[in-house]
């Protein structure tokens, strides 16, 4: 595979380039950058492995579909990380805060609107989530933005310290969530006309998550489309590889950085309240459980790639669901098996950006 | 020399980890014209740059641009958007994006391939026609010289005030410097100001109006560059004065 723009989607961004260069003839000769397939095929791969394995069709469908969703829930909450140590290369073990935050303001928000989820109202529940959605990345966001002031900026660039000092402050969040929310486990039924599943052929799919992967498409398209055809998205990728050099095109990378680290937080948040309407319970350890799931899935990804912590996230996502219906006990090392299996074949990830 | 100064340095001191490296230097770049600084390795030409750029902070002295001093309160970006284009003695290319990538990122002014400066573009792909050709292509994929001329014509998509550019010549087949020299020489005859660093004086003697020479931190010579072409003692006593004192 090629090693530089490994991102599959700068194809279309420099195609555009070419259109405007005004002689796109004088480009016919370059050899372009394929997209590599391999990844995306594996994802198929697992999943025929597993038919046999299943033996049922109807099961193996419904899990293959649980599966997705899950993927893609756990691509959400995976893909602030991603920017967040991907790109800027900080160790944010905190990240599991921010998560445990969008599970919690969730639960309130449902709670506050208790009115709009116990409707038989598609329109009000969804009313329900798009505003549990938006206070949870507006909240974690925001304490992302205190979070990197206080915690990550004096340790940039170390990260010993990084490990050290955010682990430290997803402790002291997850006790001020105690605080604040209590101790106790909270319950966090789905709103009532997304209670159940649907019937798609022989295939029952949960009506909540079907909602998580629409919006998980949707925070794909944005973070591929800032990424690969903004400036912002530009200035981002440069600044992982040459921080001074960006400076010194007249950017002021520091203020970047805070940005895509509120961003990150953000959509912790969003991927914490989506977790947590499908546990359909929230606890303060919330945060952590998925954490150690987001980080195989952006190792195995890829640093810094969005598409890659995608498909690391569907391969974590389907290999949770066959192993947890054929060997319940194997579920984590299965994960994390995997992630070693995926560094043999491929060391730097599916699809690295960053050259760490 | 009768053009004012753009750029002045007056009493620099840089450290840099605790090493003190420039010891009191004072330079003067006078508007459009190109100023070379010369100096073995180790005497602070890039840490002249840097400092210029805010990069390394002056721990003593000025350094004042177009009337402006810079080196107290100015970070790196505040100096950039003065005017001032820097290339590094390492390009500072980004290798995992696409020369056309690096292009638009050096254009402040502009957010879209479609906004940038297709004229000022086509003169620079006439001074460098291998940046056409690998428009799309990454630029880590690219030779070494042809890397050298993306970093240049980077810092020239748009028009600046002032360049400064680190050793473009370093490490590079004398065909490649050649052509270097010529794109140069073009961008001499827009009257764009210019501080070069280089090691080799017959790329200096092509292309300098001005020249300083550095030693141990400080400029222990400045003079127009065709005085110092012209007199071979001068260069001996200067460069091989400067060689023969710290071999």
């Amino acid at each position: 595979m090629s090693e530089a723009v490994s991102e599959v989607v700068s194809e279309p961004a420099i195609a555009t380039a070419s259109a405007s260069s005004g002689d796109a003839t004088a480009t016919h000769a370059i050899p372009r950058t394929r997209f590599d397939a391999l990844p995306l095929l594996l994802v198929a791969v697992l999943a025929l492995a597993a038919w046999p394995l299943v033996g049922s069709s109807s099961t193996w469908l419904t899990l293959t579909a649980a599966g997705l969703a899950m993927g893609m829930i756990v691509f959400i909450a995976a893909s602030g990380l991603t920017l967040v140590f991907g790109l800027m290369d900080v160790l944010n073990f905190g990240h599991s805060l921010f998560i445990a935050l969008g599970a919690y303001v969730t639960a309130s928000v449902f709670a506050a609107l208790a009115t709009w989820t116990s409707m038989p109202s598609i329109a009000l529940n969804l009313g329900a989530i798009g505003v549990a959605v938006l206070a949870s990345m507006a909240l974690a966001g925001a304490v992302g933005l205190g979070f990197e002031r206080v915690i990550v900026r004096p340790v940039y660039g170390q990260h010993l310290k990084q490990i050290l000092v955010t682990l430290g402050g997803a402790i002291v969040g997850e006790e001020l969530i105690k605080a604040v929310w209590g101790p106790q486990q909270i319950a966090l039924p789905p709103p009532e006309a997304l209670r159940g599943s649907v019937l798609i052929g022989e295939v029952v799919v949960d009506k909540l998550r079907l909602v998580s992967v629409a919006i998980g498409v949707v925070v794909l398209v944005a973070l591929v489309w800032t990424l690969n055809r903004t400036k912002i998205g530009l200035l981002i990728r440069a600044g992982v590889q040459d921080r001074e050099m960006v400076e010194s095109l007249g950017y002021r990378i520091r203020r970047l950085f805070v940005g895509v680290f509120a961003a990150g937080s953000a959509l912790a948040g969003l991927g914490g309240s989506l977790w947590g309407m499908n546990q359909q319970i929230v606890v303060p350890q919330i945060g952590a459980q998925v954490n150690v799931l987001i980080f195989i899935v952006i190792i195995m990804g890829g640093l810094g790639s969005t598409v890659g912590c995608l498909v690391g996230a569907l391969l974590v996502g389907l290999m949770t669901n066959y192993v947890g219906f054929l060997a319940p006990k194997l579920t984590m090392f299965s994960s994390i098996g995997l992630m070693v299996a995926v560094l043999l074949w491929r060391p730097r990830g599916l699809y690295p950006v960053t050259s760490r | 020399m009768t053009t004012p100064p753009l750029l002045t340095l007056a009493g620099v001191h840089t450290h840099i980890a605790g090493y003190h490296i420039l010891h009191g230097v004072d330079l003067a770049v006078p508007a459009g014209q190109v100023t070379m600084l010369l100096g073995r390795n180790g005497a602070g030409k890039t840490t002249t740059l840097r400092t210029v750029m805010g990069l390394w902070a002056a721990s003593a002295g000025s350094v004042t641009f177009d009337g402006t001093r810079i080196d107290a309160t100015f970070g790196t970006p505040d100096i950039a958007r003065l005017g001032i284009a820097y290339v590094p003695e390492n390009m500072g290319v980004f290798a995992d994006l696409t020369v056309s990538e690096n292009m638009l990122l050096a254009a402040r002014g502009a957010r879209t391939f479609d906004r940038l400066d297709t004229a000022r573009l086509e003169w620079l792909f006439g001074l460098f026609p291998a940046l056409k050709k690998f428009w799309l292509y990454p630029a880590g994929k690219l030779s070494g010289g042809q890397k050298q001329m993306l970093a240049i014509a980077r810092a020239m998509v748009e028009p600046r005030r002032l360049l400064l550019i680190d050793e473009p010549s370093k490490g590079l087949a004398p065909a490649i410097v050649q052509n270097l020299v010529e794109a140069l020489r073009e961008l001499k005859r827009t009257e764009t100001t210019v501080l070069l660093v280089e090691q080799n004086f017959q790329v200096a003697k092509a292309l300098g109006d001005h020249v300083a020479v550095m030693d141990d931190g400080r400029v222990v010579h400045r003079g127009p560059m065709r005085e110092m072409a012209d007199d071979e003692a001068l260069q001996q006593r200067l460069l091989g004065l400067s060689l023969a004192a710290h071999s």
